[in-house]
């Protein structure tokens, strides 16, 4: 009986084997990115927009016109692009320390004013190409190379949960949260992806999928526990699931609780 | 073609409009907010796009994007705000991506001060951004030249695949003079397709990549030695200066450029009325800056009076020009004052009268 | 049946796949290869379903999946 292929590598990735260690996430999400592209027909239109970090050499990797950004500024160039060239499919990939740290000006007007490009975020609770310091993502005592004493809370603050903070934003959008630390949430992250693919598809609004991540070698766990380490300690800070949608209800502000009334003759 | 009075801001707007600017990023900033202000009014109305960005950094990065996406683009700012676009301005000469970028100067450091200033000559000349690379830096004098410089800016930064910087001084932003738009003319310089540019890789050419990381250290050197290949047909190609005319006797030379030129211009009719033989050489182009005519002209002088509203930037180059073989003199303001005529005549008898130019010991 | 190909060279051990699998069809094998990384090697191959997670959870899409047959999709991927 004839033989068919049930899986392969999809034409959007380069054949280059990737400069990711054992076991990091960059390479199953770089995967996610390239079947979608395949799949939805829309290769050819892209242009990826690459950050400082692990993936800064990701031009190698996706087969797509590819821009390089200073660190942070990704969501700026991608604005860029897409307002140049609005026929093309804009596709902005970050990590931690680029999304929520130096650029977290960048993605919170970029998100605002509504850019019709998808944003996937990286979050793996570390800086990775520099060596695993502490990042706005990072976990209250999680141990880095800037705080290895554990994040201490009273000096850095609480860990940054970037898609609740932009759903909050007024501006329609896609904001979803997945991981990719087990084939079975690849899949489901592979679903929210789509979703935010067509978001940019239809020209409806800004998109961002944050997919957790695993980092094993900043996080000095062998690749076969660091799932583990995901699944206890960033799951539930970081929930799942999609945050908000265009269609979604309006996070309007609440009204003003009232003042009570003063008593006559007292200083308000 | 009519000639029409405008705001020198306005008047930037309408030129890169006219040559074909298609996006303009910017951030309020005094004193060039009326450019931004132009731009969001007009360039909806020829297609073209206006994004008020969330900060000069962000303005700066948008540029790239969409330079990179092949468009003509252009961005504004005054010095606080070109200090923050300088990260991307090494990026877009490191990528080898065309913009122009205009700096309507103000008076510095840090905050500084919202009048005019020249104190951002190093700054652009020099690097204000990190490595290797140089920006076509022009300086216009009128309302009128810089609408001029505009339109071959762009061409410029299409042929180069470079930014260009346009060194504006509040002055020339602020000032409304009678300018005329001309028509519509082909490039000054020969241009092809942008096939660089990511426009989505139909598999017809390689896939573009834009991108100044090299990380093998081979290749990096290669890179920068093209890129100074590049600046160095710039030096070659692209000196655009106002020098003295050569058969008129000279004792005095001034340097200057911007403002400081039209105010120094001024104080030479009146020092040609006292009998005093002096002469302006205006450097239009401040990268490549004109040594050679600058050094010529000095040949003649017995002295050199630069004149500029810093505490003495283009004055190096201009020592570097001259050298040892003329006394080279400065008058500067700073914090936002300019230099008057009156400043500039006194200077000049002072330095002719002293003895040692009197005996022409620089004959 | 379903047949596994493992690319060794681009393997790095991290072993997801060996999690990945329901069936304990892979395990990580003795042995390196030109990067000094120890592979993946099939050690159950008629436990296979052909269900694909160990494709899925490879970060180096080093691992092909040939199905001889009818292909059944245990879930939408």
């Amino acid at each position: 009986m004839a033989e068919i292929a049930a899986f392969a590598k999809p034409a959007s990735l380069e054949a280059t084997p990737t400069h990711y260690c054992p076991g990091c996430s960059h390479g199953v999400i770089h995967r996610l990115l390239a079947e979608l592209l395949d799949e939805l027909g829309i290769r050819r239109r892209t242009v990826t927009v690459l950050p400082v970090g692990c993936s800064v050499l990701g031009y190698d990797y996706f087969s797509t016109d590819c821009q390089e950004a200073s660190h942070g500024r990704a969501p700026a160039v991608a604005t860029g692009v897409k307002r140049a060239r609005p026929d093309l499919f804009v596709l902005c990939y970050q990590g931690d320390g680029d999304l929520a740290s130096i650029g977290a000006g960048e993605i919170v007007h970029c998100a605002n004013r509504g850019e019709k490009v998808t944003v996937v975020f990286v979050n793996n609770a570390t800086y990775g190409m520099t060596g695993g310091q502490m990042a706005p993502t990072t976990l209250p005592d999680q141990e880095t190379t800037t705080c290895p004493g554990g994040r201490d809370v009273d000096q850095a603050g609480y860990p940054i949960r970037v898609a609740e903070l932009l759903s909050t934003l007024r501006t329609p959008a896609f904001i979803a949260r997945g991981a990719a630390h087990t084939p079975r949430h690849a899949i489901h992250a592979k679903a929210l992806l789509r979703r935010a693919f067509r978001c940019q598809m239809e020209g409806r609004c800004f998109s961002l999928v944050e997919l957790l991540s695993i980092c094993p070698t900043n996080w000095g766990l062998p690749p076969a526990e660091a799932g583990r380490w995901l699944e206890r300690q960033m799951i539930p800070y970081y929930p799942l699931g999609v945050l908000k949608t265009p269609d979604g209800p309006d996070r309007a502000p609440l009204p003003l609780a009232t003042l009570p009334e003063a008593a006559p003759g007292s200083a308000r | 073609m009519a000639r029409t009075l405008i705001k020198g801001n306005e008047a930037i707007g309408e030129a890169a409009i006219r040559a074909g600017c298609k996006l303009f990023f910017g951030y309020p900033i005094t004193p060039q907010t009326e450019i931004l202000e132009y731009m969001s009014r007009r360039l909806p109305q020829v297609g073209g796009t206006f994004v008020q960005a969330e900060s000069e950094l962000a303005a700066s990065n948008m540029l790239y994007g969409a330079a990179g996406a092949g468009e003509r683009v252009m961005t504004a700012s005054s010095s606080p705000g070109i200090s923050l676009m300088m990260e991307a301005v090494s990026y877009l000469a490191g990528a080898e991506l065309p913009a122009v970028i205009v700096n309507v100067m103000r008076a510095g450091p840090g905050l500084g001060g919202i009048l005019p200033g020249q104190a951002d000559y190093l700054q652009a000349t020099k690097g204000g951004g990190h490595g290797d690379y140089r920006c076509l830096v022009l300086a216009p004098w009128s309302v009128q030249e810089a609408v001029d410089l505009m339109r071959d800016a762009f061409d410029l930064a299409d042929y180069y695949r470079n930014p260009v910087l346009v060194l504006c001084d509040g002055v020339m932003g602020q000032i409304m003079e009678p300018v005329e738009f001309a028509d519509e003319r082909s490039p000054c310089r020969p241009l092809g397709a942008k096939d660089w540019a990511t426009t989505g890789w139909q598999g017809d050419r390689p896939r573009a990549v834009i991108n100044s990381l090299y990380l093998d250290p081979d290749r990096l050197q290669a890179h920068n030695r093209h890129l100074q290949a590049k600046y160095d047909r710039m030096t070659r190609d692209e000196i655009r200066c106002a020098g003295p005319d050569p058969a008129e006797p000279l004792d005095l030379l001034v340097v200057a450029y911007g403002a400081s030129a039209r105010v120094s211009a001024t104080a030479l009719e009146v020092l040609k009325t006292r009998g005093v033989a002096a002469a302006l050489c205006r450097s239009i182009s401040l990268f490549p800056f004109p040594s050679a005519a600058v050094a010529r002209a000095a040949a003649r002088a017995k002295a050199v009076l630069v004149v500029e509203m810093s505490a003495g930037q283009m004055l190096e180059d201009v020592r570097l020009a001259v050298g040892e073989r003329r006394p080279i003199h400065f008058l500067g303001r700073q914090g936002g004052i300019l230099v008057m005529p009156e400043d500039v005549v006194d200077a000049a008898e002072r330095i002719l009268a002293a003895p040692a130019v009197r005996e022409g010991a620089g004959g | 049946m379903a047949r596994i190909l493992i690319d060794r060279e681009r393997c790095k051990g991290c072993e997801q796949c060996v999690q990945a699998c329901p069936q304990g069809v892979l395990a990580l094998g003795r042995g390196f290869n030109a990067k000094g990384y120890a592979v993946a090697e099939v050690v159950k191959p008629r436990h296979c379903l052909g269900c694909r997670l160990c494709c899925i959870a490879c970060p180096d899409v080093a691992i092909q999946m040939w199905v001889a047959g009818t292909l059944y999709h245990y879930f939408a991927y």
